[in-house]
């Protein structure tokens, strides 16, 4: 499938050997990934891997130390502020703890970008805040509460409308059913695939919980010692051929891994 | 570990932390003159940092101007010297208690509360999240609080001026025998315009410092709770450390 204007085929977004030293550990040691439009990508791994950080690269607010960032083709590395804001347009991110602006009410929230970036009228933009509160099934009724008035699940909920308000073309997600009761993560799970499929963007999500990832993925990756170790179609995994990617998948602590306790 | 060593590893650190708050300073002084302008914001933060600090700046002023009457009142008795009183209080509050005492007030509630919020949206990745949303933190979070500070509190300190004198003035009048006119009229006649600008100059400058350090601690805030309470804590230490060097700085290279 391809969008207007952009190569057929290319990929949307890329890591090409991105590194990062944080904290006097090389927490990224080249790390290359794409995912094309429309389609669904999974990372996983264990806890600390860079998986966060790995999101955080393509974002800008973590710099690459070298490697390259690429969107549509373009190395955006580098991009100034301003450029860097133009750039975020195309971009939406759900947030490991939502990070809801706790100043703001629900709607606020979810028609920040609107409002401050778009400079679009506060009515229309509220307009646009209900009815994407109905898209993720979040009672208009939280329209006007604050986001601690909110319960962890209608939080996640309000941090997926905020990400999906301006229709953009690459979604990321951070744990997005982390701490989420097994109803609701899987109501998570199917707004995102029907986000993906409803917008066609390029998704990037990041889960522990393997459920989820065969539910919300085309493709799955495994990111371990600073590297994607494994990459291939969602419904490979259970044959995936690497130690480390079973031993991941059936949650053992005996294996290629070390468990950090 | 050798002497130079001890000497010198937290020397270096010292300098890198005096390195990246001037860099910061910088950026967000930078940020206040570049589009886009937020001024909801900025008419929030003005009512937050100035209008809510009057209470406490006006208190500060007023039982500050009372004591410094009854010390001058005791002083100037030694040599006959109590009529003074008026002309010491107001030049003592203009130039020096007015601003300091002010500005050493709100470095306690505005650069703590500073810190303690930004960095509070820092740790939950809310200022992550600004700049997903296509907004520089620095413009929409930064420059509109340092412009708050810079704008109120010369107006802050003004208010202060006026209240300390009050203070002076209800003492003089009240217990040590003074003519409400004629203290009155010796206050005026001997303050000069110079001694209330260098007063506000100090505030700007102090206002400047405060919402700088507020902001640059709870910027570079991690580690949850703690780390929140630590910026906090370092920011309220810092801004008073500079305010009481910029007040002396200030004072020496004013034309007098
Ligand atoms: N801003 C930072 N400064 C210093 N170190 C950091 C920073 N951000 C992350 N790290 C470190 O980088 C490593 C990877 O962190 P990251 O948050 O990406 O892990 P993760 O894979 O998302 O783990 P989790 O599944 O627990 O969220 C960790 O060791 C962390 O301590
Ligand atoms: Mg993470």
């Amino acid at each position: 499938m391809s969008v207007a204007g952009k190569p057929a085929n290319g990929p949307k977004l890329a890591w090409v050997g991105v590194k990062k030293r944080l904290g006097g550990r090389d927490v990224l040691q080249g790390v290359d990934l794409d995912v094309a439009a429309g389609r669904s990508l999974v990372v996983i791994g264990g806890s600390g891997v860079g998986k966060s950080v790995t999101l955080k690269t393509a974002l800008g607010i973590i710099p690459a130390d070298a490697g390259e960032i690429r969107v549509d083709g373009e190395d955006v590395t580098h991009a100034d502020t301003r450029r860097r804001a133009a750039l975020m347009a195309k971009f939406g991110m759900l947030f490991q703890g939502a990070a809801l602006f706790d100043s703001l009410t629900v709607w606020e929230n979810i028609a920040f970008r609107l409002i401050h970036a778009d400079r679009m009228p506060r009515a229309e933009a509220k307009a646009r805040a209900l009815e994407t509160m109905r898209k993720v099934r979040l009672a208009p009724e939280f329209a006007e509460r604050y986001p601690v008035e909110l319960s962890g699940g209608m939080q996640k909920r309000a941090g997926l409308a905020r990400a999906i308000v301006s229709r953009p073309e690459i979604l990321f997600f951070d744990e997005p059913t982390t701490g989420l009761d097994p109803i609701t993560a899987d109501a998570i799970n199917d707004l995102i695939v029907e986000m993906v499929k409803d917008l066609g963007c390029a998704a990037v999500s990041i889960t522990h919980d393997m459920a989820s990832a065969r539910k919300i993925a085309d493709e799955i990756a495994m990111l371990h010692q600073g590297k994607i170790i494994w990459r291939g179609p969602a419904a490979d995994i259970d044959h995936s051929g690497s130690a480390h990617v079973e031993q991941f998948v059936h949650g053992r602590a005996d294996g290629p891994i070390q468990a950090v306790v | 570990m050798n002497l130079f060593a001890r000497i010198g590893y937290p020397t270096i650190g010292m300098l890198r932390e005096v390195g990246a708050a001037s860099l910061f300073a910088a950026r967000a002084a930078r940020a206040c003159f570049d589009a886009p302008m937020y001024p909801g914001q900025i008419a929030r933060q003005v009512m937050r940092i100035g209008w809510l600090s009057l209470p406490v700046v006006g208190l500060t002023a007023v039982f500050i101007g009372a004591a410094l009457a009854l010390n001058i009142y005791t002083g100037g008795a030694r040599f006959n010297a109590e009529q003074f009183v008026p002309n010491i209080v107001v030049l003592g509050i203009t130039r020096e208690l007015g601003p300091v005492l002010a500005g050493l007030m709100l470095a306690g509630r505005v650069s703590a509360g500073l810190a303690a919020e930004i960095g509070t949206m820092r740790v939950t990745e809310q200022i992550d999240a600004l700049t997903t949303l296509s907004t520089d933190p620095f413009k929409f979070l930064i420059a509109p609080r340092l412009i708050a500070a810079v704008a109120t509190f010369p107006l802050l300190v003004l208010v202060a001026d006026i209240i300390g004198v009050m203070g002076g003035y209800l003492v003089g009048v009240g217990s040590l025998g003074f003519n409400g006119a004629v203290y009155l009229r010796n206050t005026l006649n001997f303050l000069e315009a110079g001694d209330v600008m260098l007063g506000l100059t100090k505030a700007a400058a102090f206002g400047f410092v405060i919402a700088v350090m507020g902001c640059y601690f709870g910027f570079r805030s991690k580690g949850g709770a703690l780390g929140v309470g630590r910026a906090a804590t370092n920011a309220v230490v810092v801004s008073t450390v500079l305010i009481l060097a910029a007040n002396y700085v200030i004072t020496s290279m004013w034309p007098s």
